[in-house]
């Protein structure tokens, strides 16, 4: 069973990295992953502690991205701050997965009933609310906060990935393989588990690259305007929101937490586009 | 038509009572009495008390969501806690920072979008398409508040062609305004101009391989007149579709541009709401934008199905 498994897996990574914008994607992305890692372990500089001697640094070989105003090291900071928005963002995308996915396979397995119409409706209901105001909501009610800010991410992606899961089922539920194993007796929930889910899987990690890379800006935009990470935990948009008030005697301080954002963003959806070109056979016939 | 048209306004008036529900039950969570806060520290229970029975505060919860919604159904939002005036005064005197700032992203990144879309699909696969999608690829990377920290640095703090923020109101003249209205409206609208130039350019090159275009270039028509003539006109329905929900965007997106650049606009009142306590602003504002991106969806689907009548005959 692995055999048949790994050997088609191993061409499609191969085929992967031939592709110029996944294998870009790829490296930026493993890097800020990395740096979020490494930062558990060790970092230049503690980055609790404040130096105000050291305060408002340019670059150097002692602080590769300078000081802020409190002297705290920023190359630390932008370690610890991809931590921050790496999990921010990663547990968002699973709740949206881990609630959407069965919510969407569900729908679609009962098409046109009542079950279909609620799980519909109530998706139409969250879209309606963009993350931004679940975020100010649940601010409002349990004060601000990065477990907030997942929460508030997590809910907006659970409609979209309901929506897909739900788009993609529908389709696959007139193919014969599943009629053949609806005539052999198998029910809905089984069906959906064991046939629609493994056919659907490529478009939920597409999906979920994108989603990821949404959530980071989301989490920077929140943590930005204060509805993110509480100091003293170094996010990268509260970063941003300090560097503002002295934009004018240290710009080189809005800089580096700003090309962290881009960089991972970038990174995220170039390997979104590889991995989509990738799986889609009609792309990839037409670029052979 | 009449079919459809009725069934959408049933699921967008049903999708705006649960939403009203979800706001008032998810602020009736929050701990704190908003007499108490309005009164101070200092006053006495009775005063508390009294205010309380003539804020409402004493009905029941139903009660008190009956008359909310009623309210607002009047355009009265109640009165805000700390400012002390109708709530929707300040709204009002918001929405005219926040709708032109919206608006005018929306233009500008229609206006961008739109020719790099039609020249990046017009010369697929050669440098000016390569070097329109690398931009756009940053377009939709770029956090936006930071591209607008960016703009400040260059154009207001280094050039001095602008002010690094603040809004002289539109008393001080239309295009005094406008002017402050600028950079703002420009880095709210790099995202969405990639995102749109992205839609323009992948619709035109579908219709671009439709056999009507090679019929129209088989009568002799030369690849401009083809282009214009066909291929961009029926590009344009999704494009048109991904203009209207974007609008909804930018105005959620506003909220945090109107942070960077300190514009008093319906952003601005929903986070000092927070700090604040002012709840009755909070609720009002949020219910205000929901609605606004319920709205615009509903007319977007209509548009749609107007357009397309193929959409119609599935819905029924």
């Amino acid at each position: 069973m692995s055999e048949i498994l790994t050997e088609p897996s191993e061409h499609i990574l191969r085929s992967a990295f031939r592709s110029k914008s996944f294998a870009i994607g790829f490296a930026l992305t493993i890097l800020f992953v990395a740096a979020a890692l490494i930062s558990f372990l060790w970092t230049p500089y503690d980055v609790t502690v404040m130096s105000i001697a050291d305060k408002l640094q340019t670059p150097s070989a002692t602080h590769f991205f300078g000081t802020d105003h409190f002297g705290r090291d920023i190359f630390s900071m932008i370690m610890v701050g991809a931590r921050t928005s790496i999990a921010v963002a990663i547990i968002a995308v699973g709740i949206g997965v881990v609630l959407g996915v069965p919510l969407g396979l569900a729908a679609a397995s009962r098409h046109g009933g009542l079950l279909d119409e609620v799980i519909m409706r109530g998706n139409d209901l969250i879209f309606a609310f963009p993350a931004l105001l679940i975020a100010i909501l649940i601010t409002a009610v349990f004060g601000p906060g990065a477990v907030n800010a997942i929460i508030a991410i997590g809910i907006f992606n659970i409609p979209v990935f309901a929506r897909l899961a739900r788009g993609a089922a529908l389709t696959l539920w007139t193919r014969d393989f599943i009629l053949a194993a609806r005539v052999s007796g198998k029910g809905v929930t089984r069906i959906s588990a064991e046939h629609i889910l493994p056919n659907i899987m490529n478009l939920l990690i597409v999906q979920g690259t994108i989603q990821f890379s949404l959530g980071i800006l989301a989490d920077a935009g929140l943590s930005y305007v204060g509805l993110g990470a509480q100091p003293p935990t170094p996010s990268w948009g509260r970063m941003l929101a300090e560097a503002q008030t002295m934009i004018s005697l240290a710009p080189h301080i809005a800089l580096f937490p700003g090309f962290a954002i881009l960089l991972t963003v970038l990174g995220l959806n170039l390997m979104g586009d590889g991995l989509r070109d990738l799986f889609d056979p009609k792309i990839r016939r037409g670029r052979g | 038509m009449l079919v459809y048209f009725l069934k959408r306004l049933t699921s967008v008036v049903l999708s705006l009572i649960m939403a009203s529900i979800v706001v008032f039950v998810a602020l009736e969570i929050v701990p704190g009495d908003p007499a108490a806060y309005m009164m101070g520290l200092n006053a006495d229970l009775s005063a508390i008390e009294a205010l309380r029975e003539q804020m409402g505060l004493n009905a029941s919860a139903i009660v008190r969501y009956m008359s909310w919604v009623a309210g607002m159904l009047h355009g009265d939002f109640g009165i805000s806690y700390t400012y002390k005036v109708p709530v929707s005064e300040l709204i009002a005197d918001r929405l005219w920072v926040s709708l032109p700032l919206a608006l005018f992203a929306l233009v500008l990144s229609t206006l961008i979008a739109f020719p790099a879309g039609i020249i990046a699909a017009a010369n697929r696969n050669k440098p000016a398409d390569f070097g329109i999608m690398g931009v756009t690829q940053l377009g939709i990377a770029i956090p936006n508040f930071w591209f607008a920290m960016l703009l400040v640095f260059f154009f207001a703090i280094t050039l001095r062609w602008f002010s690094a923020g603040g809004f002289p109101g539109w008393s001080a003249g239309f295009f005094i305004a406008m002017k402050s209205l600028l950079l703002p409206a420009v880095a709210l609208a790099l995202p969405q101009a990639s995102i749109l130039a992205r839609v323009m350019r992948s619709s035109l090159l579908d219709t671009l391989s439709e056999d009507y275009v090679r019929t129209a270039r088989a009568k002799g028509l030369t690849r401009q007149q083809t282009l214009w003539r066909h291929a961009v006109r029926n590009a344009l329905i999704p494009v048109v579709t991904i203009i209207g929900l974007q609008f909804s965007f930018l105005l959620a997106g506003a909220i945090i541009i109107e942070n960077v650049f300190y514009l008093p606009g319906l952003g601005r009142l929903v986070f000092q709401g927070i700090t604040q306590r002012d709840l009755i602003t909070v609720k009002s504002v949020v219910m205000l934008l929901v609605f606004a991106v319920i709205a615009i969806t509903f007319l977007v689907d209509l548009a749609y199905a107007v357009v397309d009548p193929r959409l119609r005959r599935q819905s029924r």
